[in-house]
């Protein structure tokens, strides 16, 4: 077992530890808390696979930004108005569909990808190639995906306005 | 990286393995600045802050402990190690003791992507100014962690906004740094540091190196861009005009209210580490970094190995200036409504910033 293995470990750890808490906890806020672990997680994963600039992109987007959004939302209604809000279960076969659903989709990936095995081989940055191909390549999904935020941002604004 | 690899023969010629030699010699270079520099400098600066303040109202300030007072922040930090570390019952434990340690490694995180010199950058990743856009994520959490954990109205309403304007000031910042990465095409601030080598005329804020038409089409642009940048890392920092996170009339101080002894040390040293990160960051980008003005007194007299001294001396100038002048403006302008905090923010600020984006892209182009 090398070096590089033990740090996988102990991010895999972090992550799945913590994205255990996040669900099974009955305190909203440290369940929000908990996905700043697994986001934290998430990201060493990501570099220890020589995706820097995935890592970086996670920690901004996710830890600066989405976290952030779900501790205000949470702060809001919990502490101020004096109401507790716990975690609950409700619609248990709805959500049970959901969930397997993804699983069988992340589980037929898994199984389907020709992984690349990669040994000792020098780690180079990511981030030329990246933005060459979401340029070019990936020019037009780029594209469509930023008109979905934009559409998800209006749309939140003029729901906030009502 | 001169410390790198010093550290990493060390420990390759102890253990005969260059895969732990390697994260040895990186783990301890990346944290080399907070024991070296950043404790010692959030000392220097507490005592400064005091003094500057005290000199521009026409006070002495500290003048008891040692020679001008210069003793007084080791004496205050004495003094907090021995206070009694006090928990209310109503505080929310685990997270209440969790968030000083958040924020102030949050902090910390954003020294070791600092180019301090060329021959010392604690980790000199590809992505360096990304990674510390990325690490004041952290610090955001923790203010919020602080906030709510006190269980009390005035530590959440202090992060609250402390959190609200980290993350509006966030765009303007990003989107300068943006513009620098269009124009240069690199992220790593030690090349972008090497870029601006040789004289003042070649940093940055002057268009950058080289004489072609577009270095002087630049300079306006690059003085906006300075401007913006300067704005909103005053108002991440949550320094006066921008500081009714901690707004003492309102709020008593804002997230660290409930805090004692040495976790309100964490958070205050947090605050001076953070200044000067900033500091440091608008230096790296537009003043040439640890780039001499005027050349090198080691290459005129000969001696190669005073240029990374020299260098380091340069940076460690350029930062403290920045830091500075953060006290003069903290100590000559008023506190910023909400409201005007964030007009400022999404009204001058981020259109400022994305017009000087699209036009610096033109020039660019041209």
């Amino acid at each position: 077992m090398s070096i590089y293995d033990i740090i996988f470990y102990l991010f895999a750890t972090i992550t799945l530890v913590s994205a255990f808490f996040v669900v099974t906890i009955r305190n909203i806020v440290y369940s929000a808390f908990f996905l700043l672990f697994t986001f934290f997680g998430v990201a060493g994963i990501y570099v220890i696979l020589g995706a820097d600039f995935i890592a970086m992109v996670q920690l901004i987007v996710y830890v600066g930004g989405i976290l952030i959004l779900i501790l205000f939302g949470v702060m809001l209604t919990n502490k101020i108005t004096n109401v507790q809000i716990k975690t609950g279960t409700s619609q248990i076969i709805p959500a049970a569909i959901g969930v397997g659903l993804f699983a069988g989709i992340l589980t037929a990936t898994l199984v389907n990808t020709p992984w690349r095995k990669i040994d000792n081989s020098p780690l180079f940055p990511t981030t030329q190639g990246l933005g060459l191909m979401l340029i070019s390549e990936y020019g037009v999904v780029f594209e469509l995906l930023g008109i979905l935020l934009l559409i998800a941002l209006i749309g939140a604004a003029s729901l906030a306005r009502k | 990286m001169i410390v790198y690899d010093f550290l990493y023969n060390i420990v390759f010629n102890i253990t005969q393995s260059a895969v732990a030699g390697d994260i040895t010699a990186m783990v301890i270079s990346a944290a080399l600045p907070l024991l070296f520099l950043v404790l010692p400098f959030a000392i220097l600066a507490v005592w400064l802050e005091r003094k500057v303040s005290a000199h521009m109202q026409d006070r002495l300030g500290p003048m008891r402990t040692g020679s001008h007072g210069w003793l007084q922040t080791i004496a205050d930090v004495i003094k907090l190690l021995q206070k009694e570390d006090i928990v209310a019952n109503d505080n929310d434990r685990p997270l209440f003791n969790l968030a000083p340690i958040l924020v102030f490694s949050g902090s910390y995180l954003v020294f070791a992507a600092l180019p301090f010199s060329s021959a010392y950058i604690g980790s000199n990743i590809d992505l360096g100014i990304i990674f510390i856009i990325a690490a004041s994520g952290f610090v955001v959490a923790g203010i919020l962690m602080a906030g709510w954990s006190s269980n009390n109205k005035y530590s959440l309403l202090g992060a609250m906004r402390s959190a609200a304007q980290i993350v509006s000031y966030e765009i303007p910042t990003i989107l300068v740094i943006l513009t620098i990465i269009m124009i240069t095409g690199t992220t790593n601030l030690r090349t972008l540091s090497e870029m601006q080598t040789g004289y003042f005329w070649n940093w940055m804020i002057f268009g950058g190196a080289g004489l072609s038409l577009s270095k002087f089409l630049f300079i306006p642009f690059m003085i906006i861009g300075f401007v913006t940048l300067y704005i909103s890392t005053l108002a991440e920092v949550n320094r006066t005009p921008f500081d009714i996170p901690e707004a003492e009339s309102e709020l008593v101080s804002g997230y660290h209210t409930e805090y004692s002894g040495m976790k309100f040390a964490m958070f205050f040293m947090a605050e001076y580490a953070n200044m000067f990160a900033v500091s440091a960051i608008v230096s790296a980008i537009f003043f040439g970094g640890y780039q001499s003005p005027f050349g090198y007194l080691g290459n005129t007299l000969g001696l190669t190995w005073m240029v990374p001294i020299e260098q380091f001396l340069w940076f460690a100038s350029k930062g403290i200036f920045f830091v500075l002048v953060q006290m003069w403006l903290r100590w000559t302008l008023p506190r910023l409504r909400v409201d005007q905090l964030m007009a400022l923010c999404w009204k001058y600020l981020i259109p400022i910033a994305f017009v000087n984006l699209i036009i610096v892209g033109l020039i660019t182009v041209l």
